[in-house]
């Protein structure tokens, strides 16, 4: 009783406020918005067995499909692998691996014979492949400068702290500079295949398009712009220490000379993890001929001149076919299908909790 | 300009510096320097009056802000980061780009701190360029300057409704008596008036001829404390105090115009002095935010351990020098335990994220915010006073979903403060005054004052709130003069009793008998016995409307009484038909028309005598002004009888009488009221019978032993009187008592002559003069007694039973009665009926601690008594002021405490403000509970500063409550809506928010450790460190601190029906350590998910580091947003603007960066990224494990906490309180009951242990 005759007091001094003069006054009462007083419609998921239970089947029937197909692609990917390294003394590499070192000049080639037990339809991707080796290194990875793989003059000639200790050799400037360059793999690889008639015949290696377009055409330049004599554009500069060639004379073809070499654009793009690979050649497929690498016995010739014992690193030759999910790994279609199939088992499990325990709360749901 | 020699001003600088310093300064007046140059001036070595307030200046902001930004531990552990990233050996990244967290960090910062600043300013400049009047010898009158022109030595004059500028010596009034009132409601809060007085001496006052020698002491921030003399050139030495001195921030009421000379000025004042900053608290979830900082630095630095073991294992398994191994730039390779050593410090470096940068600066975005909606809250603004609630401490908004304790004040917080008048007993005779309290028709009047003291506030709030408040306060957001509002609401009539009315005008009529005869010195009492002022302010403050409706011949006549009044330098204005509101400031008393037409005219003066034939004065309007709401109920209860306080000065009081006739008493002396005696006197002298008289008022025990025995039937009234007494107590009224003392000549010589002894002496002056106040307060005639109501506040009832509901215990501190109290305490649902309520009073410790004990072993076992699991009723506490002073002494603390927590509620009666803090303090540290402290009086102040959170109440009792709160509202009821909803969503907001903060921080940073296991602990990121920046600062910050203002777990609706979802906040709350580690091993758990399924799916391809890094950090991305999704409850559209626009960001600014930065690491990343079907499935399956167990778990909570709300709402909840609260009724008789405690039984030393019911219900008539 008493509080309404204050709610009518109040209202009354409200009245009396606005009333004659008061229009004029500025209110200091907050203005009644939907986002000043907390009240935007607000959509509130409430997460009931209703609304978890579908969610749980929608992703088990979603993922399960999608791992089956992911597992089957990968499946239908064929790859070949071999181990060059040469660690034991019967592989034919043994010697080449004992012998070496980074300045050695006499090159050490050898040859591993293998067979190819199905045939490789559509365009084969060689890579190379080293295990042990740490390209994510911290100061590895910063060794590099990024200026001058693009082409500018000046950081040609000066090139970036970060390349340390591979700036300068001789007081001459380094091109291209830093640790990743300088430990470049250059083993070369040949792939000939053995006909059974007895003929060798060499398998024709694309070496250009193993490089992203943008690196090749955009973060990669040579310097002097169009110059086409890199001799001159790289002069007053010196070739890596380790390397044996200078970078001007990494290929024959100008388009593939210089930084813009791809095997060298590949080998810049360091890579993730410890064991990796990197694309060394395209095998494509010729028109007239069905199969890419038919069956048979094929020989990989080596020019050995990588060393990775200092790592207890491994090289490898890989050849592998490409679908649209790239290289062979089962991993992703099977954790697709695992997923998948725990989610609807939850679902199943849940649904039967539900039926037997739920229906106390699903009147309460109700009531809600 | 004069050209001074460098080292003549370097002499003088020095020269200032000591003359600031010395103890005593001579300050003469600028009029005969007038237009010299500066070093010629007298008083050029003290501070001119402009104020600064603004810390910083254009020019230095940036260094001095950072000084001040560095003094923060966190800033300057990210600034030490960053240094060591410029250490070669160590650094991680470039180091110019890791120092851009820390700038964007201080930047933001700093531009917070540089609007607070400009706001300042601006507050600063607005001040300083008020206008004032300033005499200047050329024009030879008073100029308009502006405040900061003010210097000392100046003479400047205030108009009524004016601030005073600077800390004037006041030298002259338009008072003939030489008196100023002043409002120091601005510095102290205390809305009374106060009266200065003029310099004694020269009476003709001449600004020009002032050639005295002003001798004052060095400035200091005491308010009430002021030394200086003024010495004449005849060496003559006239004292002055403080009151003598205008201080800067006060307000000039009921005077024209008074002139004094500036002694201090600008930042001298003692308004500035006192004028400190803003209050700086830390809450609990700051504190316990601390203690996981601490947790991540050990998280931090142990995986930075594991970081550099790992990398000197790594580094000794190596079995030569392989190419990747980058040596130093002179060639040579550290030894593994050095580098590893280095790694250490770069794996900081690489995981400094984990410690969350960012999160101080968001708590306090998302506190601004929260702040932002608390006061822009409708449910918490009050329509009556136009008044928000005022956040004033900026950083505790979520202590208000924590409180376990609340303790309230009693008058003017749980009731209006406004008080009724509503019964009396005169001689013995109960007037019950049924018709009162009624509706009253006070509302309609107000529709005619309402506009111009609103705009007069408005003023005051432009004016004053500036400069008090908003530069020590950055967010003061709402008014600060709330109360000037109030002062209307003071005014509430009374209707007379008809009973009563038939019996004064009896008395009138025939005068004769002496019994009659006392009503009317009843009355004469209530009118006179007070230090009421009789105000003129709403006349002045009253707009003059275009219907100015004044007959020529009187407006001619006042014309010239004004011109006669005025300096000349007014001599030129005259009141135009449409003034406006500032020359009104100039009008004196005047007759108007108002525009609210019917409301008469009205007229308040105080000095201009007048006949009663004179129709000017309209006692309807005349306005009083009261040191205590009590006072003034007391003077309208008498104006409504016919016996109207028509002015007041020091010497004489006039009233009028219902005959129409007015009475000048002659006021001999003035016994203030003090809380030794309880009770106040005036002295006066009779016009007619020239009898002197003394009235006396007070408290009824102090009233009652004071009484004489001059003839027989006294007693009978005395007795009766006792009764009526009583029962008004236990109806919750305040009592007072009025008496009377008829002195004979002699004896008031003899008396008077003993007073000014008193007055005269300088040692133990104030025992003195008290000593004589009780010497004539003797042998006292009992005229009556007085009961004054003070209603309970609306929704309080069932405000406090929602907040027990909540799990709050309240307890309420209160200087009344315990008879009053518990009354209240009834009234407003505190005690309930069947509640068990303990009486604890006793005199000696001895008692007390025995009564304590066995209290206690009571309590004990009723509460383990099985029988009672069910059927509880709650316990309740009173106890006084005396037993608490005891109980609260440190041997019996612990066993209070202990008592105390067994009880619901807990009523303190007659306590002091000082024991209500012990009270605080005692139980916030004893118990190691959230407490909250509500009060609206200065007496609440010590309490309110004692709690965790002190709310103010912006009431009757002026400001100094507000001052000092974190809180300010208008009304009790507002605390529901405070504490259970936004203290709520505050609390749980923040929470959530700081935990989810740690969280995402976690679940990013150990993406970057899990990979150190592949790349030999060498600190590398698969992240390009741009956009490792850009991943904290802008694609994952702004939804956190959208969840953290935004978010509501509960709707308003729900939180304010069931009030006891406000218990999750209480204690450990949302926050708590078990959260803490929960959403830390999710972190890890969503950490390794979104690591190791890209790892699988990459392992042995030729994906690039880069590339590797890209799918990782948007997994991590997605997941960090999607679980704060699943953490959202409530999804508005700011919500889903935010979240898919930094989804949105993420993938403009990852592909603009990766397409323009030719030479970054990350070039054509994403691109290449977003071409790869890969990519897409990584993320979703990715995303989906990452998230599974807390979306399974989230279900599982919701599905729990939904039968949880249900059982709650099924639960048939107690709250039977909203019905009519037990008013007590004369004439029911409940005797069913057992007895109840009379008052001896509770103010005497047994100690009663009983269930009190509805036994105050019981007739009080025998």
């Amino acid at each position: 009783m008493m509080a309404s005759t204050y709610n009518a007091k109040d209202e009354d001094g409200h009245i009396t406020v606005a009333g004659p003069g008061g229009g004029t006054l500025r209110s200091r009462k907050p203005e009644n918005t939907a986002f000043k007083q907390q009240r935007l419609p607000a959509w509130q998921p409430i997460l009931t067995a209703g609304t978890v239970l579908p969610a749980f089947f929608v992703i088990g029937l979603i993922f399960i499909p999608i791992g089956i197909g992911l597992y089957v692609t990968s499946n239908n990917i064929k790859e070949f692998e071999i181990d060059y390294t040469g660690v034991d003394m019967s592989s034919p590499c043994f010697n080449c691996s004992q012998n070496f070192s980074w300045n050695s000049t006499r090159p050490c080639t050898c040859s591993i014979p293998f067979y190819l037990d199905q045939p490789y339809e559509s365009n084969v991707f060689m890579y190379y492949g080293l295990s042990n080796f740490y390209q994510n290194h911290r100061r590895y990875v910063k060794s590099r400068d990024d200026s001058q793989l693009n082409g500018d003059s000046e950081a040609l000639t000066k090139p970036s702290k970060e390349c340390e200790p591979y700036a300068f050799h001789d007081n001459k400037p380094i091109a291209p500079c830093g640790a990743i360059a300088n430990s470049m793999f250059n083993d070369s690889l040949e792939l000939f295949y053995n006909d059974p008639n007895g003929t060798k015949v060499q398998i024709h290696l694309m070496k250009t398009g193993i490089a992203w377009w943008t690196d090749k055409h955009v973060k990669f330049r040579n310097p002097g712009g169009n110059n086409p004599n890199l001799t001159v554009a790289f002069q007053g500069t010196t070739k890596p220490v380790n390397w044996r060639k200078p970078v001007y004379e990494l290929d024959s073809d100008q388009e593939n000379d210089g930084f813009i070499n791809e095997d060298f654009i590949v080998w810049m793009r360091t890579a993730a993890l410890p064991t990796f690979r990197k694309l060394y050649r395209i095998i494509q497929k010729k028109k007239d001929m069905v199969l890419t690498l038919p069956r048979g016995n094929y020989t990989l010739e080596v020019v050995y001149n990588y060393p990775v014992r200092s790592f207890e690193g491994r090289k490898r030759m890989i050849l592998s076919t490409i679908s649209w999910m790239g290289g062979k790994n089962p991993f992703l279609g099977i954790a697709y299908i695992t997923v998948g199939s725990v989610c609807f088992f939850l679902g199943v499990v849940l649904l039967i909790i539900h039926h037997k325990y739920g229906n106390r709360n699903n009147s309460a749901d109700i009531s809600n | 300009m004069m050209w001074r020699s460098p080292l003549a001003r370097v002499r003088d600088a020095l020269r200032g510096q000591k003359v600031r310093e010395k103890d005593l300064r001579n300050l003469v007046s600028n009029l005969p320097y007038e237009g010299l140059d500066k070093w010629k001036q007298p008083n050029r070595y003290f501070p001119g009056n402009s104020i600064k307030t603004s810390k910083y200046t254009l020019l230095l902001f940036i260094p001095m802000n950072l000084f001040e930004q560095f003094h923060r531990l966190a800033n300057l552990y990210f600034v030490g980061l960053a240094i060591l990233n410029f250490v070669p050996v160590v650094n991680a990244f470039q180091p110019e780009v890791a120092l851009i967290p820390i700038c964007v960090i201080l930047c933001l910062t700093a531009m917070k701190d540089a609007w607070e600043d400009f706001r300042r300013y601006q507050s600063d400049k607005r001040l300083n360029s008020m206008p004032c009047l300033i005499y200047s010898r050329k024009v030879k009158q008073f100029v308009e300057r502006y405040w900061k022109d003010v210097r000392v030595g100046d003479f400047v004059k205030v108009v009524c409704n004016e601030i005073v500028p600077a800390d004037l010596l006041l030298l002259h009034t338009s008072d003939p008596n030489g008196v100023c009132h002043i409002e120091t409601a601005n510095l102290d809060g205390e809305t009374n008036l106060k009266q200065r007085r003029v310099v004694p001496g020269d009476p003709e006052f001449e600004a020009e001829s002032f050639n005295s020698i002003v001798v004052c002491e060095k400035p200091n921030i005491n308010l009430n404390h002021f030394k200086c003399y003024v010495e004449k050139p005849d060496k003559d030495k006239v004292g002055a105090g403080i009151e003598n001195l205008l201080l800067r921030g006060c307000t000039v009421r009921n005077t024209d115009h008074a002139v004094g000379f500036v002694v201090y000025a600008g930042h001298e004042t003692k308004a500035m002095l006192n004028n400190n900053g803003p209050r700086y608290k830390r809450s609990k979830q700051e504190r316990r935010l601390n203690i996981d900082v601490m947790f991540c630095v050990i998280l931090l630095l142990t995986m930075c351990l594991v970081g550099a073991l790992g990398h000197y294992l790594w580094l000794q398994t190596l079995p030569g020098l392989p190419p990747y191994l980058v040596p130093h730039s002179n060639g040579h390779l550290d030894s593994p335990s050095l580098s590893s050593f280095y790694m250490f410090f770069t794996m900081i470096i690489l995981l400094q994220v984990l410690i969350p940068i960012s999160l101080y600066v968001s708590i306090e975005l998302v506190k601004i915010a929260q702040i932002f909606f608390i006061t822009n809250d409708i449910d918490l603004y009050d329509e009556e006073t136009d008044s928000q609630i005022q956040c004033r401490a900026l950083n505790i908004t979520e202590d208000l979903g924590q409180i376990e304790y609340i303790f309230t004040d009693k008058t003017g917080t749980l009731t209006e403060n406004k008080m009724v008048f509503r019964r009396c007993s005169i001689m013995g005779t109960e007037y019950p005054h049924k018709e009162n309290g009624k509706t009253s028709h006070w509302t309609l009047k107000l529709a005619s004052w309402s506009q111009s003291p609103l705009q007069m506030a408005e003023l005051f709030v432009s004016v004053m709130s500036t400069s008090i408040l908003a530069q020590s306060c950055p967010c003061v957001c709402g008014r600060t003069y709330g109360h000037a509002g109030h002062r209307l609401a003071q005014i509430t009539d009374v209707t007379p009793d008809k009973k009563l009315l038939q019996q004064i005008s009896g008395a009138e009529s025939t005068s004769v008998s002496r019994k009659i005869d006392a009503y009317l010195d009843f009355f004469l009492a209530l009118a006179i016995c007070n230090t009421v002022v009789v105000s003129m302010a709403t006349a002045q403050r009253q707009r003059v409307s275009a219907e100015f409706s004044v007959d020529v011949d009187e407006r001619w006549r006042w014309r010239r009484s004004k011109r006669a009044k005025m300096d000349g330098g007014f001599r030129n204005r005259t009141i135009s038909v449409d003034s406006s509101i500032e020359e009104d400031h100039f009008n004196p008393p005047v007759k108007l028309e108002g525009s609210g037409g019917n409301t008469g005219a009205q007229t308040c003066s105080l000095h201009v005598p007048r006949s009663s034939s004179e129709p000017a004065v309209t006692p309807d309007m005349v306005c009083y002004e009261a040191e205590s709401p009590d006072e003034a109920a007391l003077v309208y209860a008498a104006k409504a009888y016919g016996f109207i306080l028509l002015g007041r000065t020091p010497d004489s009081v006039t009233v009028r009488l219902p005959s129409g006739e007015d009475l000048r008493f002659e006021v001999l002396d003035t016994l203030t009221f003090d809380s030794n005696r309880k009770r106040m006197s005036v002295l006066v002298r009779h016009p007619i019978s020239k009898e002197y008289v003394l009235y006396t008022k007070g408290a009824d025990y102090a009233i009652m032993e004071l009484l004489g025995t001059p003839y027989a039937g006294m007693f009978s009234i005395r007795t009766d009187t006792q009764q009526h007494l009583d029962y008004y107590a236990k109806e919750g009224l305040r009592t007072l008592c009025i008496a009377k003392k008829v002195l004979s000549g002699r004896e008031y010589e003899s008396w008077s002559a003993d007073r000014h002894r008193a007055l005269a002496a300088i040692e133990n002056r104030e025992q003195l003069i008290m000593d004589t106040a009780v010497q004539i307060e003797t042998n006292l005639t009992l005229l009556g007694a007085t009961g004054i109501e003070d209603r309970l506040q609306e929704n309080v009832p069932d405000t406090i039973t929602a907040l027990r509901e909540a799990g709050i215990q309240v307890w309420v501190l209160t200087g009344d009665k315990p008879e009053t109290a518990v009354n209240i305490g009834y009234a407003c649902r505190l005690l309930e009926e069947e509640d068990l309520v303990i009486n604890m009073s006793c005199k000696n410790k001895l008692t007390c601690t025995s009564i304590l004990d066995c209290t206690l072993e009571e309590v004990r076992r009723y509460v383990a008594d099985p029988r009672n699991v069910d059927t509880t009723p709650d316990i309740s506490l009173v106890i006084d002021g005396r037993t608490l002073a005891m109980t609260l002494s440190s041997d019996l603390q612990e066993r209070f405490v202990e008592l105390a927590k067994h009880c619901r509620s807990v009523l303190c009666c007659r306590v002091t403000p000082l024991q209500k803090s012990a009270v605080v303090k005692i139980i916030r540290e004893k118990l190691k509970v959230m407490t909250l402290a509500v009060g609206d009086g200065a007496n609440d102040v010590n309490m309110i500063q004692a709690a965790d959170v002190g709310i103010g109440i912006s009431g009757q009792e002026g400001m100094q409550a507000v001052m000092m709160s974190d809180f300010a509202i208008s009304r009790f009821k507002h605390l529901k809506k405070l504490l259970l909803v936004h203290g709520h969503w505050c609390n749980s907001r923040l929470a959530n928010m700081i935990i989810y903060f740690f969280y995402k921080n976690t679940a990013n940073v150990n993406l970057l450790f899990w990979y150190q296991f592949f790349c030999g602990f060498t600190a590398t990121a698969m992240i390009d460190y741009w956009l490792m920046i850009f991943f904290n600062l802008f694609f994952t910050s702004a939804p956190p601190i959208m969840f953290g203002i935004l978010d509501k777990d509960i709707s308003a609706e729900m939180l304010l029906g069931v009030p006891e979802l406000y218990r999750t906040g209480q204690g450990s709350g949302e926050y708590r350590f078990s959260t803490f580690w929960v959403s830390m091993l999710d972190a890890f758990y969503q950490s390794l998910v979104c690591f190791f399924i890209p790892y699988l799916a990459y392992r042995g391809s030729d994906m690039d580091i880069f590339s590797f890094g890209t799918p990782v950090n948007t997994i991590s991305l997605f997941t960090i947003l999607l679980h704060l999704s699943i953490e959202i409850k409530a999804w508005t559209v700011v919500h889903w603007v935010i979240m898919l626009g930094s989804v949105a960001l993420y993938f403009i600014v990852t592909l603009a960066y990766s397409a323009i930065c030719v030479t970054c690491n990350a070039y054509w990343t994403l691109q290449s990224q977003m071409v790869d079907p890969m990519f897409y499935l990584v993320c979703i399956i990715t995303t989906v494990v990452a998230l599974l167990p807390r979306y399974h778990h989230e279900s599982c909570i919701h599905r729990y906490g939904n039968a949880l709300e249900n059982t709650n709402k099924l639960r048939p909840v107690k709250r039977s309180g909203l019905s009519v609260p037990p008013s007590p009724t004369l004439g029911t008789s409940v005797e069913a009951y057992p007895p109840s405690p009379t008052a001896s039984e509770i103010t005497g030393d047994e100690f009663t242990l009983n269930v009190i019911s509805e036994n105050y219900n019981r007739p009080v008539h025998t």
